[in-house]
């Protein structure tokens, strides 16, 4: 699947976007698996209350199933207006 | 309804009267224009906003459409900028048309309310002193829960 991440989790990971192959269950399954990868995960992934995750393009939640999705991206709370 | 995510600047004046002009059913028309602040001390160098293409969209036309039904509204509009933008700016602009004003204003606050929060938009600010992310303020989280009913 497709990775995204934005905000200062893009500038914590380096990268935009990156294809995982995973077989994570669940989102913070992923991002378990993330955190065990590389320090700049485990910091980016630090503190998941600070965090947002959506899922083929909608917001949803940590515990939401990764079942048939194809882009999931992480960013911090939004600041639109 | 017509929702716009864009990179260059927009005419505040033009949009307002091609938006106003647009339906003769309505009697009155709000509009809210977001405005890239400075720093208290006047040293912010530039804003820099982050988006995610094709979310965005889908994110805003859904806040848009969620207005409409919510109010008696004849027409809304979005218009958002992203990339880099200077003190005084403008950043965004909501557009109601409804045909009595209580409709219009309270269907702008709301399409406000819903896009701080929850239109996947990212405000960097850049200064002298360095760049930092915007937080997002819990007034804004809070300010959602006064539409559930």
């Amino acid at each position: 699947m497709d990775v995204l991440y934005f905000a200062w989790v893009r500038e914590r990971i380096g990268v935009p976007r990156e294809t995982v192959q995973s077989s994570a269950g669940t989102v913070l399954d992923l991002v378990e698996e993330l955190r065990a990868r590389e320090a700049r995960y485990a910091a980016a992934f630090a503190d998941i209350s600070a965090l947002r995750v959506a899922l083929d393009q909608e917001l949803s939640n940590f515990d939401a199933s990764l079942a048939g999705v194809r882009e999931v991206a992480f960013f911090p709370p939004m600041t639109g207006g | 309804m017509e929702v716009r995510v864009q990179e260059e600047p927009f005419d505040l004046g033009l949009e307002s009267v091609v938006f106003a002009n647009k339906t003769s059913a309505s009697g009155a028309v709000v509009t809210f224009t977001g405005v890239v602040r400075d720093t208290p001390e006047g040293t912010l160098d530039y804003m820099d906003i982050e988006h995610y293409p094709g979310m965005t969209e889908a994110a805003l036309r859904q806040i848009a459409q969620d207005a409409l039904t919510k109010w008696s509204l004849e027409d809304a509009t979005i218009i958002h900028r992203f990339g880099k933008m200077h003190a005084g700016e403008m950043i965004m602009m909501v557009a109601t048309a409804a045909r009595h004003r209580k409709d219009a204003f309270e269907a702008a606050e709301y399409l406000m309310d819903f896009l701080k929060s929850r239109a996947p938009f990212w405000k960097k600010e850049v200064s002298k002193n360095g760049a930092s992310w915007v937080a997002a303020r819990d007034e804004d989280e809070t300010a959602l829960t006064r539409w559930q009913e």
